[in-house]
């Protein structure tokens, strides 16, 4: 409704409204900023050691952010699974490092296990997503917008209830080949080798994914499929492999990030899923649902902000850690529902 | 009707085969019957054209033709392959190429990018970069235009890459569905007349039209559509002389 009073009267006249919600969301921003420069005033080496915890954590809510944003891209479908997909990645990780390859320790066999498992662990993501896919949403292609997210929710109980089934109903603790202990000191801030695999790993993910999108045939497919499912196919695009293929790209992203995520807190839950794919669904939609970019810059967002909730000094605390994720999920769907890099849809007449 | 008389006919002929053929095609749209027991078809080398007021089914015909839509009955044969039931895309690979009603560009791609799109099955590249070159000849604007966001041209423009990205499929069979819609004369004009050089190219066109006179003035024959049903076929020249005709069918 908002777009069609704009459009009929050209954006000139602006309503009191527009004007309350732009000042508070103004007001909102500056705030956050206030807030994040006396944090780095008052304790730098605290914020700066926090910063990079959050940006660690960031990363990881990127990669599955990335599942949330491709598949929503494609086929408008909030894939509430997503996280579970993650979560059964993570168990399938820690299974095969400690108890098929017994790589519990760093070492170089422990990286070049970590580098064998996160394939496996990958394969295994995106098989999982292009079943559900097969088996449950292209059957409701057609159906009503209701169905395939009644269905993605059914499916996050099967796979929490899968695996509650292997990892059992507490967390389990497991060694990794990351040494939390060792690292590098700069300025008196501590920066772990883990983390820079972790940044380094997301990056290079990212760098393939996005040549994949922007450079590759089945990229243009894609991105053909996203805007018009039919004039795709009038082009000679195969949209049924092509969703199934974006699919399994965001299974693939879930898979990598279950395993760096594992091995840098080694602790498997069957309910770790629900809350980091939360997160993460914040994160894209934060971003912009839809936009790859959008997705990585709203995960490191997330996890910046809350890293510094968690540990800088004016933070709220962890106590606080969820609410404050939340609140930002609320407070961008009301300011910005199309999010940091997001198209704004006008409803047609 | 008459037989046909057309020199570039092979219409009428012993022994010819039609390129399309459609054979008792019925479509539904739900409990809708939006096409019944239609025979309709083309041979090669010919500009065919299915007129009809809005809602008389031309477009679901098409849709039907490219595979989007499944019919209730009837089939559609291709080159004497039977073509209904398969999906879109592997009718594009059999070599049908649909510009669709609404043009259904790629408006946040570049020109070029749609462009590009409308070769996505070909492995030709040579001939592929010659065939973007007749088009991008054919239709000038958009060579100016390769890198803007085709969603920001004119719907003109957007048009011209509608049938220019159908011809970079190097289709047998091009189906054009209402490319005059939306056009300013002078940009009417040019279209018809490109038709005309595409099918001077060796391209069979099927066109459907609400503008039922110019396409009568460019087509060797003529089909016309009401309410699902064929009424009235013949050569395209004899529909246009039948004075009581085009009254009472193309309100001319």
């Amino acid at each position: 409704m908002t777009s069609l009073v704009a459009s009929f009267s050209k954006g000139r006249t602006i309503r009191l409204s527009e004007v309350v919600e732009r000042t508070a969301a103004g007001i909102l921003v500056l705030g956050v900023l206030a807030w994040v420069i006396l944090n780095l005033a008052k304790a730098p080496t605290q914020f700066f050691t926090v910063l990079l915890a959050g940006l660690n954590n960031g990363a990881l809510f990127a990669l599955i952010a990335l599942g949330y944003t491709l598949v929503y891209g494609i086929i408008e479908l909030i894939n509430f699974a997503h996280g579970d997909l993650f979560m059964l990645g993570t168990i399938l990780c820690a299974n095969m490092m400690a108890n098929w390859l017994g790589l519990t320790k760093p070492g170089l066999t422990g990286f070049l296990g970590l580098i064998l498992t996160m394939i496996v662990v990958m394969i295994f993501g995106a098989t999982v997503n292009m079943g559900a896919e097969f088996f449950a949403y292209r059957r409701l292609r057609n159906a009503p917008k209701l169905a395939p997210l009644i269905t993605a929710v059914g499916l996050s109980f099967i796979f929490q209830n899968i695996g509650q089934r292997v990892n059992g109903s507490s967390p389990k603790q497991w060694g990794t080949v990351f040494d939390p202990q060792s690292g590098f000191s700069v300025a008196g801030v501590r920066i772990r080798w883990s983390f820079l695999v972790v940044l380094t790993v997301t990056a290079l993910l990212l760098l393939g994914l996005t040549y994949i999108v922007q450079r590759t045939r089945q990229g243009k497919a894609m991105r053909a499929t996203a805007q018009d499912q039919d004039g795709a196919r009038l082009m000679g695009v195969n949209v049924n492999a092509t969703i199934s293929f974006t699919f399994a790209l965001g299974g693939a992203m879930a898979g990598a990030a279950a395993v760096l995520y594992m091995e840098t807190i080694g602790t498997t839950r069957f309910e770790a899923g629900f809350q980091l794919g939360l997160i993460a669904f914040t994160a894209a939609v934060l971003g912009g649902i839809g936009n790859l970019v959008g997705a990585v810059i709203g995960g490191l967002l997330i996890g910046v902000i809350q890293g510094l909730n968690d540990g800088a000094p004016y933070g709220l605390g962890q106590d606080w850690s969820q609410t404050v994720v939340f609140s930002i999920l609320i407070l961008v769907l009301v300011f910005k529902p199309e999010g940091l890099l997001g198209r704004r849809t006008t409803e047609k007449v | 009707m008459t037989e046909a008389t057309s020199s570039t006919s092979q219409r009428g002929k012993q022994g010819v085969q039609p390129l399309l053929d459609l054979t008792n095609l019925s479509v539904n749209y739900g409990n809708i019957a939006a096409v019944q027991s239609i025979n309709l078809q083309v041979h090669p080398g010919e500009i065919v054209t299915l007129i009809g007021s809005n809602g008389a089914g031309k477009s679901t015909t098409l849709r039907t033709i490219s595979g989007l839509l499944r019919p209730r009955a009837g089939e559609v044969v291709f080159e004497g392959r039977k073509i209904s039931g398969m999906p879109g895309h592997d009718v594009v690979k059999a070599g049908i190429c649909h510009s669709p009603e609404g043009r259904r560009i790629f408006q946040r791609m570049t020109v070029g990018e749609n462009l590009d799109l409308g070769a996505f099955l070909r492995k030709d590249a040579t001939q592929v970069a010659a065939d973007r070159e007749n088009v991008l000849t054919l239709f000038p604007v958009l060579r100016e235009r390769l890198q803007q966001k085709a969603g920001t041209m004119s719907g003109g423009e957007q048009q011209m890459l509608a049938v220019g990205r159908a011809m970079l499929g190097n289709p047998k069979l091009l189906l054009l569905d209402e490319p005059s819609m939306g056009l300013a004369p002078v940009l009417v004009d040019l279209i018809f007349d490109t038709i005309e050089k595409i099918r001077d190219q060796g391209v069979t066109v099927l066109l459907v039209e609400q503008n039922a006179l110019a396409a009568l003035r460019i087509a060797d024959y003529a089909y016309v559509l009401e309410s699902g049903h064929l009424t009235l076929e013949g050569p395209a020249a004899e529909l246009l002389s039948d004075e009581s005709l085009t009254k009472a069918y193309l309100g001319g």
